[in-house]
């Protein structure tokens, strides 16, 4: 297996676990739990492997300068690198804790048990405990990556169904949020926020702002970076609001408004092949003539807009400055990388801020979280001594966060005599997902924070080399996982497109799966085949033929059972080709408004070995239910003035209403390393959606969203 | 500033804010009790939901001033004497949240449909969770906890 790189980065056994006072086992991560519940599957890895009991295990909120840094909560890494190193960390501190045990004891390690943190030996009637045997000091030595592993069989809590950690508290509503903490002489504060991205201030009403600073409102300007505080809440918010009607902007020239599809097409682009998953610097083959004996060869374009993330509680940060220090609380997914951002910002050692985690509303990718952080600082630097909670607005929300980009995907296939695929083309346009804030030359780090931009000494926003990596960025499951002769893969990353982008969930996957796994059916049609026997035919992969027939096996994509007036589609991807497997098979019906109804859904994933099966099934059905509404509704709308999609009316998602019945089927593979699951359905439910609305009324949808009128348009096209 | 008398989670509770004050702000800000959320300020997306006189009513665009005399219930209140009711334990029993923010929204609009609801039933609990948005993707979740309500309902239990 792949060395761990969290592991690697750090390897101290007392970065990860301590044996704490009061009975407790503490487990730090730097990972952080965004509602994947990866604290709840740390705690169940360590409690099997070090006998004790789950309640034990404290999982500490990540913390710079305490939490091991794991960079950026992101990738469907959380269980593949976190999940994988506690628990080698448990393995080895249970390995040390027991030689100490024997020696204490005076017997042979090989007759110890372990019973809730007791160490008793088979040999003696004496005993000892792990915390009498830590003596409340550091293990002062390293995690070895090969610690051997409890067997399977005797594990008691990996396997099962969890409770999720922090439930009771949710649902007693007790403050658990970024946005629900309270500090002494705390003050509220809010943002000004310009039209758009390329508006500055040109004045700024002096008598709007005499009168708030008479009523105890603090106002914070630089440059086009404009705030208010005040201790009462609401008072900030209708500051914040009559100075925005006080303010004059400029500007500019506004947002570019052209089609996004066109802007795809005829920008600059840097261009490059992709093989086995990586792009290479190297010219990009030119298409070439279908191959002797094909029997038929298909076109198709597919097209996913500006997508956001739309968190459903607006960004949010707590700051305070005091005595040259930053103390922030965020709810950003990589502690670490925004604080070498925000130090290269104010110019500050990175040792003098420290970062704080707390839970902010699920996200999955890059919100506004880390630009609050900053919003959250530059308040608090001008307010010094004053802890500052900072939120964004849900308009804010909806018009500054950094959008998934649009895409648009080219796919050309021939099938030869006996139905199989003989050649393949794909490729991929679209804007960077590679815009997270971390360190790096020419203050890149802070130029991609967004109040940066409007500061009196104001950064540009970066212009980003393409992603080289295997399955990064757009290029993300480019490279399907199916046996394919000839492949010509090719990934554009498109220069001067209108709108803010980062990354949201599963990167160019989800994009690029819709287009391949929309075009297998298409093919599969052309080859006269059933649409899972065709991806079959093209499978190898043992572990990926597992899910498709096991999804199949439920709702039979073909459909000879469907009911009268609906349809069947199946999809499957490897998540980037390493991490979970997925398919995902839909029935859906239209109704006579043109509605698409998600009726039933059968999901079947292999993750690797299985620990948290409820927080598994969580984010395997999360996922379909996130990407359905995307694949449904989302399109982000702007025009010159700005972005239009500005609150839940003008940018909805999917409600309760239309929620699939799910049956989910987590295979399970035995004792093979965690593949990571958060992102792998997000890509099959577009094109199961897809595939089954086309097996319903015949129609062909290939540019996302599928709204009423985007099924119309196609009836009548 | 005016003084309001509100009564929340059966106590009367004195308050100071602008009359023009929504309700979740005094809520959160002056009593403390942080479980409504505020979402959208625009009554668009159910996570600020409280109970005001037997009725879900949002609390992020009405005025306190306007809930004098009514009695309020938060997500707090449900809990009367530390038990989850019925609706919270079948959250609690089905994991159904994954970061949290709409829960006590949706708890409190399952409640207040059951109150109000002689013979409850699956679809009017999905309808009584119109307007109420969650992003993670908890739904199936959400509806598992419904069904589990509704069973125990039918049992008796």
């Amino acid at each position: 297996m792949a060395s761990n790189p969290s592991l690697a980065n750090n390897p101290a056994l007392d970065d990860w676990l301590a044996i704490g006072p009061g009975g407790t086992v503490v487990v730090r991560s730097g990972k952080v739990d965004i509602g994947q519940r990866i604290s709840t599957a740390v705690a169940m890895l360590v409690a099997d492997e070090l006998d004790v009991d789950p309640g034990r295990v404290e999982t500490v909120r990540t913390e710079t300068g305490l939490s091991p840094d794991e960079g950026i909560t992101s990738g469907s890494y959380s269980m593949t690198q976190t999940g994988e190193a506690v628990r080698r960390a448990a393995a080895t501190a249970r390995r040390h804790l027991l030689d100490r045990a024997a020696r204490a004891l005076d017997v042979d390690p090989a007759t110890l048990e372990v019973d809730d943190g007791t160490v008793q030996s088979r040999a003696t009637n004496r005993q000892t405990d792990y915390w009498e045997l830590a003596e409340g000091k550091p293990f002062g030595i390293d995690v070895d990556p090969e610690a051997p592993l409890k067997p399977r069989a005797a594990l008691r809590h990996v396997g099962t169904a969890a409770a999720a950690r922090g439930m009771e508290d949710i649902v007693r509503g007790r403050p658990w949020f970024l946005q629900d903490m309270t500090r002494p002489g705390m003050l509220h504060a809010r943002v000004v926020r310009p039209p758009h991205y390329h508006a500055r201030i040109a004045s700024v009403g002096e008598a709007v702002l005499d009168r708030l600073a008479s009523e105890g409102v603090h106002a914070v300007r630089d440059g086009s970076f404009l705030a208010v505080a005040h201790d009462d809440e609401y008072r900030a918010a209708r500051a914040a609001e009559r100075l925005a009607a006080a303010v004059v902007w400029d500007n500019g020239d506004g947002l570019p408004s052209g089609d996004i599809y066109d802007s795809l097409r005829a920008n600059d682009r840097v261009s490059l092949p992709v093989i086995d998953g990586a792009p290479v610097e190297a010219p990009v083959p030119p298409p070439g003539e279908p191959p002797d004996g094909a029997t038929a060869t298909l076109e198709a374009r597919y097209e996913r807009p500006y997508q956001m993330h739309a968190s459903l509680g607006p960004s949010a940060a707590m700051a305070e400055f005091a005595e040259g220090r930053l103390t922030i609380v965020s709810h950003s997914q990589g502690i670490y990388f925004l604080r070498a951002a925000i130090a290269e910002t104010f110019d500050m050692a990175p040792d003098d801020i420290r970062i704080v985690h707390a839970p902010g509303a699920g996200c999955y990718g890059h919100n506004g979280a880390d630009d609050a952080a900053l919003d959250a600082a530059i308040v608090a630097r001008a307010l010094p001594g004053r802890p500052v909670l900072l939120k964004w607005t849900r308009e804010e929300e909806h018009a500054w966060e950094p959008y998934g980009t649009c895409m648009s995907m080219d796919l050309r296939a021939s099938l030869d005599a006996n139905g199989a695929i003989a050649a393949w083309s794909h490729e991929s346009f679209g804007d960077t997902f590679m815009m997270r804030p971390r360190s790096g030359p020419d203050r890149i780090g802070p130029a991609r924070l967004l109040s940066t931009r409007f500061l009196a000494d104001p950064l540009a926003p970066p212009v980003m080399g393409p992603a080289m990596g295997p399955h990064v960025g757009i290029h993300r499951n480019l490279d399907p996982l199916y046996d394919l002769p000839d492949k010509r893969l090719v990934k554009h990353l498109v220069r001067g497109m209108p709108l803010r982008v980062s990354a949201l969930r599963s990167l160019g996957a989800y994009a690029n799966v819709f287009a391949i796994e929309s075009f297998m059916d298409e093919l599969a049609e052309a080859a006269g085949v059933d649409p899972a026997e065709f991806r079959l035919k093209h499978l190898s992969d043992p572990r990926g033929r597992a899910v498709i027939e096991a999804a199949a096996e439920r709702l039979h994509p073909a459909g000879a059972d469907c009911p009268e007036g609906r349809g069947r589609g199946i999809a499957f991807s490897r998540y980037k080709n390493i991490a979970a497997y997925a398919a995902v098979v839909m029935e859906v019906s239209v109704t006579d408004a043109a509605e698409i109804r998600l009726e039933r859904c059968a999901v079947a994933a292999d993750a690797g070995e299985i620990v948290d099966r409820a927080g598994l099934a969580a984010q395997l059905e999360g996922g379909v239910v996130q990407a359905a509404s995307w694949t449904l509704h989302e399109a982000v709308a702007f025009d010159g003035g700005g972005i239009t999609s500005r609150d839940w009316e003008t940018y909805p998602i999917l409600g309760f209403d239309n929620v699939p019945e799910f049956e989910t089927i987590l295979v399970d593979p035995g004792r093979e390393p965690f593949l990571g699951a958060g992102e792998a359905t997000s890509g099959p439910t577009a094109a199961a959606i897809a595939n089954a609305v086309y097996a319903a009324t015949g129609l062909r949808l290939r540019r996302i969203p599928f709204t009423p009128d985007a099924v119309r348009a196609a009836a009548l096209a | 500033m005016g003084r309001f008398a509100v009564t929340v989670n059966g106590a009367v509770r004195e308050v100071e804010a602008d009359p023009d004050t929504p309700l979740i702000y005094v809520l959160r800000n002056r009593l403390g009790l942080m479980g409504a959320k505020l979402g959208c300020g625009l009554e668009q997306c159910g996570a600020c939901a409280v109970i005001a006189d037997g009725e879900k009513v949002l609390s992020c665009v009405r005025a306190v001033s306007e809930f004098e005399g009514s009695e309020i219930v938060t997500v707090e209140g449900l809990a009367g004497g530390g038990e989850l009711n019925p609706v919270q334990r079948a959250f609690l029993d089905e994991n159904a949240a994954q970061c949290g923010y709409c829960t006590s929204g949706l708890i409190v609009a399952l409640t207040g449909y059951l109150e109000t609801t002689p013979r409850p039933d699956r679809q009017g609990a999905i309808a009584a969770l119109d307007g109420h948005l969650c992003r993670c993707g908890a739904h199936p979740d959400v509806l598992r906890a419904i069904d589990r309500l509704l069973a125990e309902r039918a049992d008796g239990v």
